[in-house]
């Protein structure tokens, strides 16, 4: 039964440089990173060192918690370095990529024999686990719960949104094989959320349960939509997954092959050209950068993810695990004189009219980074309900997130909210106030009290 | 040079391990209102609206700026009319200046001074909160206060009624109304009665300079105002509060930007209405037989309910708070002003009661999402039985 849910409150922001329908091959990165700042709350256990050989798909590091969870090399190759921060806290390990690509390789039985113990056990060891996200708490998945939903939403509305139509459009095999896995997972409640645009994936996917949703952003958040089809109730477990990372679990469970290729949209104002890159998850974003055009003379941003809840990342990092998108932005270094009064500096966008820019609404407009303002006090009251399609009180949770009272937070809703959701807060805020950081820091004060 | 190196080399003495590092809040206030900082979102989303602050207080006070100046003619218009000599356009409006302009300056020098001490003291930035509120305060007092007085309860609101709680965004009420009523209890002479609403009113013989409210609660009809003056605002009262033409421009200023809530204003006007109604059909005294649409218009009920009500720290926070807290204040107006002579002005008393009352009812607007969510448990449970 397919639900049409329209989305109202929100706000879709329109930025330049979204990325064309076009996908780039470039030669392959020399290193791969392996970044552990992507794996939330996770404490890994390496099971290599520095110049060990490791296939393609060899396990890197386990999880401390639950030692069947796997982490492996997205390359065959050596292990050039494992950097480590304050505390000798593994920060990233990284492959130096040989010309072989030798690989490892899994049995795996047929479709029909397949029930959920098989092919949670593959799943683990394979790598492939990691890609499965887990509501609440917006971490890896617990494979000793059994969820009682999935959900994966298969359109961005986020700003400069990535296009998965066209990045599954030559892999729908795969996703769909994937899809037909993982709904052996969670009793059959697997969820599809699509936008009414999709028209060629509605049809092929008219096996699966799906739900339309259409609006402004957060629409695509795929906390959003299982608010509005089957809301996690307190002691629930919702797993989530992106996409792309269904075509990796569909294309391993038919090949054997732990492949994680990666379609990246490499977009924002400052690119000449926006397009999409097919390469492999880690690659380093120097083999990215060097064939993408950008503007010259400007001090730039890159981000792992998407403008409101990607993280930044220098130009010599590595690309993330589960962003499907680079975001590149000017960075707002620079002092506006008397840009606070309304009416003056007309080109920063704003929700409220207190500029001529929403003359231009329609238009795509440069953003960037400036904070345009100061951190405040809570003031202005209503704007965070706005841009927050869930019956939840946006406000009220973050102020009991930052008095740490776990009682009240159960209470407002903390089960059903991910950092994410709270992005919009975070740019139409006039106090400045940095919802996401809030929550997340909520969720894990809930986590280690609780879990 | 230009202004910006200028700034910066002024700045050096008040960075960090500085000599004059204590009071660089007080320096940091004065650079942020020449320009926007530099700062660039480091935790987060990493683009940000234009709005901040201080571009709400400023959006507020250009909401205001038609009533004040208003008021200024107003002020002039109504001290002239009684001398009996003829006079200009102009010449009102040098009245009205030479008695408000330096109530605005009070005002403004003692509560940013406070504000000022208050953010060296705590090592925080100056809040922009009291550019508007202390624009409104001379605005809501009759014109003839003196200036000590205004000077006082500045302090009282900007000290007890916001620093006490915690300064800007903590208070319970709003503190421009916190002004007018701690000068309202503490020097009644000065703020009601038939001398005090007029300029002068006291030193020319004979007239009596009682606001339309203030009438009718002794008794008296206002015959001489139409409903027309009482719209456009050339009638006695607080500075500011007269003009229900100026008011609704400001309205429309708020409610555009989106900086105002409407639902307050609107939930404000409904309740005030409707009690005006019901009271004109009983009828029992000259206030409940006012016409409802003049209660609209007279006294400062368009303008409490536009540039007070909405005050977004003191009133309800959520949408569903919002009409309830609007519809409250508009009822509990009209009440005060019916009920009560000795309060014929019921929209301040009304604001201030609502205020304290708003988070009562954010709780319960709460708590309703929460039983909802609950409910929501309990049904699945029971299904899942």
């Amino acid at each position: 039964m397919s639900q049409d849910i329209l989305i109202k409150k929100g706000l879709s922001i329109n930025i330049k440089g979204v990325a064309q329908k076009e996908v780039k091959k470039i030669p392959l990165s020399k290193f791969y990173g392996h970044n552990l700042d992507d794996f939330h709350l996770l404490i890994p256990k390496l099971e290599v060192g520095i110049g060990d050989y490791v296939k393609r798909g060899q396990p890197l590091f386990y999880s401390k918690l639950n030692e069947a969870i796997k982490f492996v090399s997205n390359v065959s190759g050596y292990v050039k370095d494992i950097v480590r921060g304050e505390r000798r806290k593994i920060l990233n390990i990284i492959i130096e990529r040989d010309k072989k690509d030798s690989v490892q390789k899994n049995n795996i039985p047929s479709l029909p024999r397949l029930d959920s113990a098989v092919i949670i056990k593959s799943l683990l060891s394979s790598g492939c686990w990691p890609f499965i996200k887990q509501r609440p708490f917006d971490i890896i998945a617990d494979p000793t719960r059994t969820p009682k939903s999935i959900f994966i939403s298969c359109f961005d509305s986020a700003p400069l949104p990535v296009d998965y139509s066209f990045i599954l459009n030559d892999r729908l095999d795969h996703f769909k094989y994937g899809l037909s896995i993982l709904k052996k997972l969670a009793s059959g409640n697997l969820f599809l959320g699509l936008n009414s645009s999709q028209k060629l994936l509605e049809s092929e996917l008219e096996d699966y349960n799906i739900n339309f949703f259409n609006g402004p952003h957060p629409s695509g958040n795929v906390g959003v939509q299982i608010h509005h089809i089957d809301p996690i109730n307190s002691g629930d477990i919702v797993w989530v997954l992106n996409p792309e990372d269904v075509v990796i679990i569909g294309e391993f469970f038919k090949t054997g092959e732990f492949n994680p290729t990666r379609t990246l949209a490499v977009s924002g104002p400052p690119v000449k050209s926006p397009k999409y890159f097919r390469l492999t998850i880690g690659a380093q974003l120097h083999s990215v950068l060097s064939n993408v055009e950008l503007v010259e003379d400007a001090e730039l941003r890159y981000i792992n993810g998407n403008v409101l809840t990607g993280k930044t990342v220098s130009s010599n990092g590595f690309l993330g695990f589960y962003n499907n998108n680079l975001s590149v932005l000017k960075e707002g270094n620079n002092y506006k004189l008397f840009g606070w009064i309304p009416f003056i500096n007309n080109k920063v966008p704003s929700i409220y009219k207190t500029s001529f820019s929403w003359l231009s609404n329609g238009k795509p407009k440069d953003y960037d980074t400036n904070l345009n303002g100061e951190e405040r006090a809570f003031v202005a009251t209503g704007e965070m309900e706005n841009v927050f399609p869930m019956d939840i009180y946006p406000m009220q949770l973050i102020k009991e997130c930052l008095i740490g009272d776990i009682e009240k937070m159960e209470k407002l809703g903390i089960y059903e909210v991910s950092p994410e959701d709270f992005g919009l807060i975070d740019y139409s805020s006039s106090s400045k106030i940095e919802a996401q950081t809030i929550i997340r820091e909520g969720l894990d004060y809930l986590y280690k009290e609780t879990q | 040079m230009n202004i910006r190196s200028i700034v910066d080399n002024l700045k050096k003495p008040f960075e960090k391990g500085e000599k004059l590092e204590k009071f660089y809040p007080a320096f940091d206030a004065f650079e942020t209102f020449l320009f926007v900082p530099n700062h660039t979102a480091k935790k987060g989303a990493h683009i940000r609206d234009a709005i901040d602050l201080k571009r709400v207080m400023i959006t507020v006070i250009i909401a205001l700026l038609p009533a004040l100046f208003y008021g200024i003619y107003n002020t002039g218009y109504q001290y002239l009319v009684q001398t009996n000599d003829s006079f200009t356009t102009l010449d009102a409006i040098l009245h009205g200046s030479y008695k408000i302009v330096p109530m605005i300056a009070v005002s403004y020098i003692v509560g940013l001074s406070i504000e000022f001490l208050f953010a060296i003291w705590r090592g925080h930035q100056v809040n922009e909160g009291y550019l508007v509120t202390g624009l409104l305060i001379p605005m809501i007092m009759p014109v003839d206060i003196p200036l000590w007085m205004v000077g006082i309860s500045v302090a009282f609101a900007v000290i007890i009624g916001k620093e006490a709680f915690g300064g800007t965004g903590m208070n319970i009420l709003n503190p421009a109304l916190t002004a007018r009523a701690f000068a309202f209890f503490a020097y009644p002479t000065y703020m009601s009665g038939n001398q005090v609403w007029v300029s002068e009113a006291s030193n020319v013989d004979g007239v009596s300079g009682e606001t339309i409210l203030g009438m009718l609660a002794a008794g008296n009809s206002p015959e001489q105002f139409g409903v027309l003056e009482m719209f456009v605002g050339s009638i006695p009262g607080s500075i500011a509060e007269t003009s229900t033409l100026m008011v609704l421009i400001g309205a429309f200023i708020l409610i555009y930007t989106g900086i105002g809530s409407w639902r307050i204003m609107l939930g404000g006007v409904i309740g005030a209405a409707i009690t005006g109604l019901l009271f004109n059909f009983w009828g029992a005294n000259a206030l409940m037989s006012f016409d409802w649409q003049n209660h609209l218009i007279v006294g400062g009920f368009a303008f409490g309910i536009v540039f007070m009500a909405t005050d977004p720290v003191s009133a309800a926070q959520t949408i569903k708070g919002k009409w309830i807290y609007g519809i409250l204040v508009g009822i509990l107006c009209i009440l005060i002003r019916v009920f009560n002579p000795a309060y014929p002005e019921g929209v301040m008393l009304a604001i201030l009661l609502m205020n304290v009352f708003a988070p009562t009812i954010d709780h319960y607007v709460v708590e309703a999402n929460v039983k909802r969510r609950e409910n929501r448990l309990k049904t699945q449970l029971k299904t899942a039985r």
